[in-house]
């Protein structure tokens, strides 16, 4: 059996995905979570929530590192599109660079990922940002701090999609 | 078991304290809520983490508003960051220092920025050193064989 993450060290030329993110390994029963925040107490406060609620988790600090993940950046040989079999995309609004709501609109408009369903958090209750997200695929929009209850919820939005 | 009672009485305390004082907020029972014997020191890692964040954010926000002009797109992107994770540990004093602030860094008001910037060190560094005490507590506590309980 091929274990992923070696065959990734090899396609990235020795790149550990260690660097690219923290990648927890497992079975393929539970729901797998990409978290992303660019803010570090954050992304240890949604890790924690979100193995408290049993799923495994991925966390990246950036949108492109979450890009890489799925697989979408080009230029290094390319992951074949989520490759790491994300169920469901978990990411802060507000990141310098490329913005939570870039990432939702680039993965929408990615044949391979579009159903993927997406989650935004963000610590401002900004009606506009709210409507836009929602209107552009979001599942939910989260207000930080993110609760235990909200984050339990979040199965529902995999088992719809499921056949 | 004197030593024991003696240390928990004095955490509660402690804890009763900065909650009354409006130090911490809900949202620091949350996080200790989340604490469980597979990862007893989750709150000490994420209050660790909040401490070197918010020294390197301190040490940022005074050098943006020593330059000439003030950029006060970074001075409030930086804010934010602080806002942010206080936010997320239940640092209330911190939180709102740090709401004030961006509203100075809207105004485009230097000395309202100097001064909020006071304020908001001000309130880091209290929360810091009571939380410091808090953990030491607890980890004398489990030292001495006792456990920690959980605010209702």
């Amino acid at each position: 059996m091929v274990n992923k993450s070696t065959r990734i060290q090899k396609l990235k030329g020795g790149l550990p995905t260690e660097a690219l993110a923290k990648v927890e390994s497992g079975d393929g029963s539970r729901i797998h979570v990409l978290a992303v925040d660019d803010n570090s107490v954050d992304r240890k406060f949604i890790e924690k929530l979100l193995k408290i609620s049993c799923y495994k988790v991925t966390t990246v600090d950036s949108a492109s590192r979450a890009l890489e993940i799925l697989g979408l950046i080009e230029g290094t040989p390319p992951l074949a599109p989520n490759a790491f079999k994300i169920n469901l995309i978990i990411t802060d609004y507000c990141m310098p660079g490329m913005t939570g709501y870039d990432l939702l609109k680039t993965v929408k408009e990615c044949s391979s990922l579009k159903e993927i369903p997406v989650v935004i958090m963000s610590s401002e209750n900004v009606p506009n940002r709210i409507k836009t997200c929602l209107a552009e695929g979001a599942e939910e929009f989260l207000l930080k701090p993110v609760q235990i209850a909200d984050v339990k919820r979040l199965e529902g939005h995999v088992r719809d999609r499921k056949p | 078991m004197d030593v024991i009672g003696r240390l928990q009485r004095q955490r509660t305390e402690l804890t009763q304290a900065l909650f009354k004082e409006g130090l911490l907020d809900e949202q620091f029972t949350q996080l200790q809520l989340l604490q469980d014997p597979n990862n007893p020191d989750f709150v000490a890692e994420v209050v660790s983490l909040f401490f070197e964040d918010s020294e390197k954010l301190l040490d940022e926000l005074t050098r943006s508003l020593e330059q000439d002009p003030v950029d006060y797109k970074k001075v409030d992107a930086y804010v934010h960051q602080f806002k942010g994770s206080s936010s997320s540990i239940g640092a209330q004093r911190v939180k709102n220092a740090c709401v004030i602030f961006r509203t100075c860094c809207e105004e485009r008001s230097q000395e309202g920025c100097r001064q909020a910037l006071q304020q908001v060190k001000h309130e880091f560094f209290l929360i810091k050193s009571r939380l410091e005490a808090l953990l030491q507590l607890e980890q004398q506590i489990l030292a001495a064989g006792g456990t920690i309980p959980f605010m209702e």
